[in-house]
């Protein structure tokens, strides 16, 4: 996994709340057998018009937005399915780190199977940097540091830290757990003899 | 979490499957059934076979194609790319020796329906799927929560998920409920009550005599939605009910083990005494049969009302959002939702494509005949819920009503397939999200029970069930 440490760059206002994952990735772009690709179908519906031209008036397609690197969004960003294909596409778009009050459970895991740091501020924060972001003020996050800068801010912001550690070292998760691969067996060894009807086989 | 003192049917679960801790301080919690569709799964089996490691235990994997299916002439997948998505799955699994049922089995339906029709589904166990909505399994007491496609990748791998334990939310629904009021009723006000973030970070136990008055089927509809309610997993403590449905089921436990595993089950539920972070008592009278009005799940209001103005937001935030839903629903404040004109009516997913939803229909548009306008479809769960229905003359009755019977997929829930609306036409669905463009671009989806569906259907306006003779 591609390692997070540290990311300076112009950050995209999203002053929407509920961005759900289907208005991130629609579900025509879920077919797809890779993982890459879905940088160009990002926020797909209202980046595009209906006859597939960008739409010049969202904020991705303007300049310097359209080399963002970060965004700042409403509540609850990332709510509704568990498609990774929504933090593959901020990814393959060149996003590395979403801030808002709030994350979807599901979509918040993804974003850390990714190398994307998504980050939690308080209302009146995500305002401050709503507004920074809007005057196109260069942003930088320190991830060791756990603090956002941007002009005047400086918010510093809490991450788990196995997250932390998982990102900034880029570790295989599956690796990692495979080590476990002993208790695993014996785990289930344990479970075939309390709950046989588990191991039945079909 | 302590292993002494009261436990939730969660702690229980929780502890019950936990492997060890990691060095990284995470929990290793162990996974006993693995559901796999075509559109989370092949970038799983691909890291697996980059990686060069097998499936850990292939037998407690089932896998389906559900997403992509089209609900007619299905020996031909005309779109490419969903036919490389299903072909990928077909390939995969039989390379793993995964079990998969195949467009042309009967048992093939939305992989949350066949769940439980298969006895799959059991009560203290553990389940996730590359798919939100799995937490319609927790009806049965079985902590069941969605996965993005990289931990897919971890649970085939390893059969274990890294997790920490997540809060305890009881939302108890007290009382007969008032009639015309249905589960999915319930679940919508429930969302409208505590928003779509109202969950987050908690696994929700629904309690009450309310909801332990419910069927099986009425039980999945409401923790199906949980997930619309921002928590990823719904519980319901495992009754009697929940027994009677599992026995006999194919992949439930046969004799020889029967007794041991009801005895364990009952086990489960919630100690009396048990501590939960959040509660919530609702009275079920106070509920009237539920429609959404914009594209959020929460933007929920009882039939009988009226569009919401966004003036009457509490923050400058909300009046905006509700100014946006509005624009894209076509819809003015102040007007009665009875007053909404419809194009389409959608009664299938995960949510409400069960026998029982499917008989309910039947039953309100018995020799009446849809509106000459509106162009009404219906998608049982599963094969073998639509065979049932044929069984019971249901599709006659929907047919000679004016309704398109379809074979059995996730449709226009999410119109992966071709069932999607067209920009501007609006939708009564039974399913569970009215995002933007969620049943197609520019479509404009108003979720309700089946009941609200099949009475609007035939009115072609959103109608209250209490009223339609």
């Amino acid at each position: 996994m591609d390692k997070f440490h540290s990311l300076k760059g112009i950050a995209a206002p999203l002053p929407i709340v509920n961005i759900d994952t289907d208005m991130i990735i629609p579900k025509q772009f879920l077919k797809t057998i890779k993982r890459t690709g879905l940088g160009v179908s990002l926020f797909y519906e209202m980046r595009y018009d209906n006859d597939g031209n960008l739409n010049k008036d969202f904020v991705l397609n303007t300049s310097p937005f359209d080399q963002s690197k970060i965004l700042v969004a409403g509540d609850n960003f990332g709510c509704g399915s568990s498609r990774e294909h929504a933090p593959w596409s901020l990814k393959d778009f060149g996003i590395r780190s979403v801030i808002s009050t709030s994350f979807a459970d599901i979509f918040y895991n993804n974003c850390f199977q990714n190398g994307i740091l998504p980050i939690v501020v308080s209302p009146e924060n995500l305002d401050q940097l709503m507004t920074a972001a809007k005057n196109q003020i260069e942003f930088n996050i320190d991830l060791p540091e756990q603090i956002i800068k941007a002009g005047n801010h400086s918010i510093n912001f809490e991450i788990e830290e196995f997250r932390k550690e998982r990102l900034l070292q880029g570790l295989d998760d599956i690796g990692i757990t495979l080590g476990y691969q002993d208790k695993i067996n014996a785990y289930e060894e344990d479970k075939k003899n309390k709950k046989p009807w588990l191991f039945k086989k079909n | 979490m302590s292993n002494q003192g009261p436990k939730t049917l969660f702690d229980k679960i929780w502890s019950e499957h936990l492997v060890g801790q990691r060095k990284d301080g995470t929990n290793l919690l162990y996974i006993d059934r693995h559901l796999v569709h075509e559109v989370t799964s092949p970038q799983a089996f691909e890291g697996l076979k980059l990686s060069n490691r097998p499936v850990h235990r292939p037998e407690a994997t089932i896998a389906v194609a559900d997403h992509n299916v089209p609900t007619i002439n299905r020996q031909n997948i005309e779109d490419p790319q969903s036919k490389i998505q299903v072909e990928t799955l077909a390939k995969n699994t039989k390379e793993h020796g995964i079990q998969y049922f195949d467009l042309m089995d009967q048992r093939q339906g939305i992989v949350h329906i066949i769940g439980p029709e298969q006895g799959i589904t059991q009560p203290g166990m553990t389940i996730v799927c590359g798919d939100s909505h799995t937490s319609t399994h927790g009806a049965f007491g079985a902590l069941a929560f969605g996965i993005g496609t990289s931990e897919v990748e971890h649970v085939l791998a390893t059969q274990t998920i890294v997790q920490n334990p997540a809060k305890n939310m009881r939302i108890s629904v007290n009382g007969e409920l008032p009639f015309g009021v249905n589960s999915k009723d319930l679940i919508l006000y429930i969302i409208g009550k505590i928003g779509t973030a109202g969950g987050t970070g908690h696994v929700i136990e629904y309690a009450g005599s309310s909801i332990m008055g419910l069927s099986m089927e009425g039980r999945m509809t409401i923790c199906n939605m949980s997930i619309e309610a921002g928590a990823r997993a719904g519980l319901i403590s495992p009754d009697q009910t929940t027994f009677n449905y599992i026995k006999g089921r194919p992949y439930a436990p046969g004799t020889e083990h029967w007794d041991q595993a009801v005895e364990y089950w009952s086990s489960l539920p919630s100690d009396n005494d048990a501590n939960y972070d959040h509660e919530i008592v609702i009275d079920s009278s106070e509920i009237d049969p539920m429609v959404t009005w914009g594209t959020s799940p929460e933007d929920v209001v009882s039939v009988k009302g009226t569009v919401p103005n966004p003036s009457s937001a509490k923050t400058e935030n909300k009046k905006k959002s509700i100014e946006r839903s509005l624009e894209y629903m076509g819809l003015k404040p102040g007007t009665k939702i009875t007053d909404i004109k419809l194009d389409k009516i959608f009664i299938g997913s995960c949510t409400n494509g069960r026998i029982e939803d499917l008989r309910k229909v039947a039953s309100i548009v018995k020799d009446k005949k849809i509106a000459s306008h509106v162009q009404a479809m219906i998608v049982p769960g599963s094969g073998l819920v639509k065979k049932q229905a044929e069984e019971e003359g249901i599709d006659i009755i929907l047919k000679d009503a004016g309704f398109e019977w379809r074979e059995a997929g996730c449709s226009m829930c999410l119109g992966m397939n071709p069932d999607q609306l067209k920009p501007g036409e609006r939708c009564a669905s039974t399913s569970n999200r009215n995002f933007e463009g969620r049943q197609g671009r520019g479509g404009r989806t108003h979720l309700m029970s089946p009941e609200l569906a099949a009475a609007s259907a035939i009115t072609g306006n959103i109608s209250d069930i209490r009223d339609f003779t």
